[in-house]
């Protein structure tokens, strides 16, 4: 399991869950669960696309995702963002079956794009993975209070002097970042479980946002280890593992606000 | 541009059939959604569904019943959980979605290892219009009716409900169970298209055409109709361009999801400014807009 082959997906797998961790929490807060699945699933056709063309996938997976970014917030300004989210996904998606059709050997990858595989990474993946997950946790910190601030009430942050407008699109633009690199190891259906489900348990058993962004981090990398080490026992997809214990978490999380275990921790 | 044959085809016959149906159910259930704000809920169950098709490989039943048994257990969990706010009810339909994902990943690793079906995922994710059975379509075709049926019985109270639930409220309509009927009926709409166009990309025509007709229509019965038409139309006009594409590239055929998509959102685009051109004349014409119904904005 901690053979040489596997070094890397170990590194990559632990940059990629905390950030997602860290992501996750500003997903639960807001309320943009939609778009947290959106964009990693838009983001999948990047990779077909860039094996079609023949460029780097880690390159194919940010472009796509920035196209994305760009096709929620274009539609959202004349019309209603859940539905600027569907149509973008279906979109980008549509683009997506159209190179999978084109290119017959890359039909085998889809399953592992979609659903995560842990032997998809290489050495000189690591560098970009790691500028941009740096690139998307500096902005998280940067950008901490008025995130907070607009998702506890918009008019407050307005009032403060933030444009809730381009805050918006500096979150959709972090959340992007986070899952194109997360894609190549969980997979593009479940990068989101990553984010929602740890984030949502810590924000049920802490009210201090410091802290449960801190447990968030925690608890999205015990899943992410977890997942990587149970599918290379068992050779089960990665996405299985990080879906199932990403309900579980909510579901402790859930439970242990109804029943006050964790009444202590609460500020 | 249509070559001979095309009506006369098997499987074209049995996806203009199948395919229909499926837009016909999307459209209108579609309608709904977008107006109770519930697209993310819709595209959930999509997704959900597809664990029941990976599943279905695996057990050798109607890839139909696997979709529709997956999608109302989807709908039933997501109920179940429940929750007020709408903060709430995304990060609940999300988990719901994620464990139903992580089943669909397992599912399609048990095909791909078990019986050497190498394009399931391609097959249960993207769709496959022109593989349906002949057999599934009087299936197919029923399902659809009764979820139709069932909607056009809820008509009035899924209207007040999506308009006004206060006053739906005070009316004596009972939301948990018409929220539940509702999420059931979305199960079928979606469960139809998954098998058709794919389950992650039945969203196009759950939410395409009912968006697009909510621009255009002041009335929910036009918005339903010009749903339906819009639906038809995509679905219809995929099939015979993809059909025809077997001879736009040599031995590479366009999928059909690709060409309902395209169409779906150029109508939805092309909807913005025809609903804006039909306001104004409507503002000229009229001299106080008396309608209370107010479609998406």
């Amino acid at each position: 399991m901690f053979s040489s082959f596997m070094v890397n997906t170990w590194i990559v797998a632990s940059i990629v869950a905390a950030t997602a961790g860290l992501v996750g929490f500003f997903v639960v807060v807001r309320g943009s669960s939609f778009a947290a699945h959106a964009l990693p699933l838009s983001t999948f056709p990047g990779a077909a696309a860039a094996a079609w063309l023949g460029i780097n996938e880690i390159a194919g997976l940010v472009i796509f995702a920035l196209l994305g970014v760009i096709g929620i917030d274009a539609l959202s300004r004349r019309g209603r963002p859940e539905v600027a989210t569907a149509l973008t996904l279906v979109l980008l998606l549509g683009l997506g079956t159209l190179f999978l059709s084109q290119t017959a050997e890359y039909s085998q990858e889809v399953y592992g794009l979609l659903f995560g595989q842990i032997l998809g990474i290489g050495a000189r993946d690591i560098a970009p993975i790691a500028v941009v997950c740096a690139l998307a946790a500096g902005a998280i910190v940067l950008l901490f209070r008025p995130l907070l601030l607009g998702s506890v009430s918009r008019e407050l942050a307005q009032a403060r002097g933030a444009a809730p407008g381009r805050l918006d699109l500096a979150f959709l633009i972090i959340l992007a970042m986070a899952s194109a690199v997360a894609l190549p190891v969980v997979g593009a259906l479940l990068v989101f479980s990553l984010m929602v489900g740890p984030a949502s348990a810590a924000r049920n058993l802490t009210d201090r946002p410091g802290l449960a962004l801190g447990l968030s981090v925690m608890l999205s990398l015990i899943i992410g280890w977890a997942a990587i080490a149970l599918s290379y026992v068992t050779n089960w997809p990665v996405g299985f593992f990080v879906g199932g214990f990403g309900a579980v978490a909510y579901a402790l999380g859930r439970s242990g606000l109804r029943f006050g275990v964790v009444g202590s921790v609460r500020a | 541009m249509i070559g001979g044959g095309f009506f006369g085809n098997g499987p074209v016959q049995v996806a203009l059939l199948i395919g229909g149906g499926a837009a016909v159910v999307s459209a209108v259930v579609g309608v709904f959604t977008v107006m109770r704000g519930q697209s993310f809920a819709g595209h959930a169950l999509a997704d959900i569904s597809s664990a029941g098709g990976s599943a279905s490989l695996l057990l050798g039943i109607p890839a139909l019943a696997g979709f529709l048994a997956m999608a109302a257990l989807g709908a039933g969990g997501m109920e179940m959980i429940g929750a007020r706010q709408i903060r709430e009810r995304d990060l609940v339909t999300g988990i719901v979605l994620g464990a139903g994902l992580g089943l669909t990943a397992l599912f399609l690793y048990l095909d791909i290892s078990t019986t050497s079906a190498s394009g399931a995922a391609n097959t249960v994710m993207f769709g496959s219009m022109f593989a349906i059975a002949p057999g599934t379509v009087p299936f197919a075709l029923g399902v659809g009716a009764l979820a139709l049926a069932v909607s056009v019985v809820l008509y009035r109270p899924l209207l007040l409900i999506a308009i006004d639930p206060d006053l739906a409220a005070i009316r004596g309509v009972n939301a948990r169970l018409l929220g539940l009927l509702h999420l059931l009926v979305l199960a079928v709409a979606v469960a139809l298209s998954a098998m058709t166009i794919g389950a992650i990309l039945s969203t196009a025509l759950l939410i395409g055409p009912a968006a697009a007709a909510l621009r255009v229509a002041t009335r929910p019965v036009w918005a339903i109709v010009l749903a339906v038409t819009i639906g038809l139309v995509a679905t219809w006009g995929g099939i015979a361009l993809a059909y025809d594409s077997f001879y736009w590239t040599p031995g590479h055929g366009w999928p059909v999801s690709f060409f309902v998509v395209v169409i779906v959102v150029a109508s939805y685009a092309a909807a913005g400014p025809v609903g804006g051109a039909l306001a104004r004349r409507r503002a000229t014409a009229l001299p106080a807009p008396v309608s209370g119904f107010e479609p998406g904005g």
